[in-house]
């Protein structure tokens, strides 16, 4: 008797368990297609210019200011322990170095894409999934329009260009934030924290950190759409479909980095 | 047989139609065909699978088993690519009209126009009027759908429904609701437009004021099944059990509205 209960116990474990692995493998199945359906509707006539520039302009103002806020107080706090660190070493001079490195390879573009991914992608996930639960997409569909054509294409068009433009604005801003501190707290001359940039600071680097953030941008527009489209149950799904796509952009966006970063070593 | 377009097939049918979202089976074996030039309304409980049955008619919804026939196309299979002539020639009004918000009127309802007219804005402009002014909107062009009461978000849709000039329009709830004078108003227009533009309307609805007084035919949806299909004058006497349950039903609720509010009105004193 006993025994048959612990049997049924594990036994609905086990189920439970291969439900949510179908569960994920079929939403992996469905990301993979609406992914390849917005490549498909890229190739077709009547690319959306206007709505891509729209959508562009709308990503770009209303990040910019997050994403300047966040640049300037990284290259800040990162000059500060920077040149605490270096100071012990007697290098402390060359805080615009290490400072140019990181933010270049590492800092802008994936705090950029973070920023990105809680603003822009949260913003996606809420207005296509408003539509999906008013059956607005329904509506596009019935009459016979291609809601990924209308939709998820100009975003993640606009989202994967955009986004290498915001990094290249955070590294000058994070830059400037360092110098900040260099000539205020350490005193060292504007003119030598640029000069160890331009000398250590290679454009293989510039381009490694900006190339991973294509990647970025891509990723967190086509999960914010995914997402939106998926949504059901009224409003309470909305947010939660947002509160989704944007943990699994921001996951996406810090473990993608490691084997981006990887990759471009290999290369 | 009255039910029949001249080349003898009825304009939408739905053969054996069976649809589950997860272990809720909704339909189970529906059939029925839609006679051409009429409006045929299903009628039903909320949660009998009414608007269910009415999305598999322009294919936004596929069926388990079973087929869909529209204008003589079986559309059963159809990729969303195949769909699209269908879907210019049978349109949707959907229950919360569905319309863009971030669109005027005038883009909503121009928006099948520019999908499948290569046409002048002033043309567009031109239809554009003509449809709200059909559903008694004209001069609305410049509003945007947050601007617009229940009723006349419903009458945007009918309007954008009505654009491409389709021959089949599927109203999905279209009273819903409204108060008293908007759901009557929707019910003379379904009728207006069903006499002036010669359309099919299929009328998705559990309210029997509507389903009464646009109806040619009436079609009771019931577990997944139609359960009994005929003429209006032929519905309202039937005595087979389920109309006679489901109108009983119906006066029920309506009985136990005013009862509930007169209820209410005692505990309040």
């Amino acid at each position: 008797m006993n025994s048959d209960l612990t049997v049924d116990r594990i036994s609905g474990r086990v189920a439970g368990l291969g439900e949510l692995v179908l569960d994920l493998l079929d939403r992996c199945g469905a990301f993979a297609i609406l992914a390849g359906h917005t490549v498909r509707a890229a190739a077709r006539p009547r690319f959306p210019v206007l709505e891509t520039l729209r959508q562009m302009e709308a990503i770009g103002t209303r990040s910019v200011t997050i994403v300047l806020l966040t640049a300037v107080f990284t290259g800040m706090v990162m000059a500060l322990q920077t040149g605490i660190a270096l100071a012990r070493f007697g290098a402390k001079p060359y805080v615009g170095a290490v400072v140019g490195l990181s933010l270049v390879r590492e800092l802008a573009p994936v705090l950029t894409a973070l920023m990105v991914a809680g603003r822009v992608g949260a913003g996606i996930t809420a207005e296509i999934g408003a539509m999906a639960v008013t059956e607005q997409i329904d509506a596009i569909r019935s009459m016979g329009a291609d809601p990924v054509q209308k939709l998820v294409l100009p975003r993640v068009v606009a989202t994967t260009l955009t986004l290498p433009l915001l990094t290249i604005l955070a590294v000058i801003l994070g830059l400037f934030g360092g110098l900040l501190i260099a000539t205020t707290q350490f005193g060292i001359s504007a003119n030598f924290y640029l000069q160890t940039i331009f000398t250590n600071v290679t454009v293989a680097d510039f381009l490694s950190g900006i190339a991973k953030t294509f990647f970025f941008g891509w990723s967190i527009a086509t999960l914010g759409c995914f997402f939106g489209l998926q949504t059901t149950g009224g409003t309470v799904g909305v947010g939660r479909a947002t509160t989704q796509a944007v943990v699994l952009a921001s996951i996406t966006v810090l473990i993608s980095d490691f084997f981006l970063t990887k990759l471009m070593f290999i290369l | 047989m009255s039910v029949e377009t001249p080349d003898g097939n009825p304009i939408i049918e739905l053969r054996g139609l069976r649809k589950a979202f997860g272990n809720h089976r909704v339909l189970r074996g529906l059939d029925l065909r839609v006679p051409a030039g009429k409006t045929l309304t299903i009628l039903g409980g909320s949660g009998s699978g009414k608007s269910v049955c009415l999305k598999h008619m322009i294919g936004l919804l596929k069926p388990e088993s079973g087929r869909v026939l529209v204008l003589g196309e079986d559309i059963t299979d159809h990729t969303e690519h195949q769909l699209v002539p269908v879907r210019t020639r049978v349109s949707m009004v959907f229950q919360s009209a569905a319309l863009f918000d971030s669109l005027t009127v005038y883009e909503n309802v121009a928006y099948p126009l520019r999908e499948h007219r290569d046409w002048k804005e002033s043309r567009i402009a031109e239809r554009v009027r003509e449809c709200l002014e059909a559903v008694g909107l004209a001069g609305g062009e410049r509003l945007m759908p947050a601007e617009l009461s229940g009723g006349m978000r419903k009458r945007v849709g009918v309007a954008r429904g009505i654009a491409l000039e389709p021959r089949v329009i599927l109203y999905d709830e279209p009273t819903t609701g409204l108060d008293p004078a908007n759901q009557r108003r929707i019910g003379e227009l379904i009728g207006s437009l069903q006499e002036r533009l010669q359309v099919t309307s299929v009328v998705v609805t559990h309210e029997l004021e509507l389903c009464f007084s646009v109806s040619d035919r009436v079609a009771l949806l019931k577990d997944g099944r139609i359960a009994v299909e005929g003429t209006a004058a032929e519905m309202k006497v039937s005595e087979h059990p389920a109309v006679r349950s489901f109108l009983a039903g119906a006066q029920d609720s309506a009985e136990a509205g005013s009862g509930e509010a007169s209820e209410g009105g005692r505990y309040g004193s």
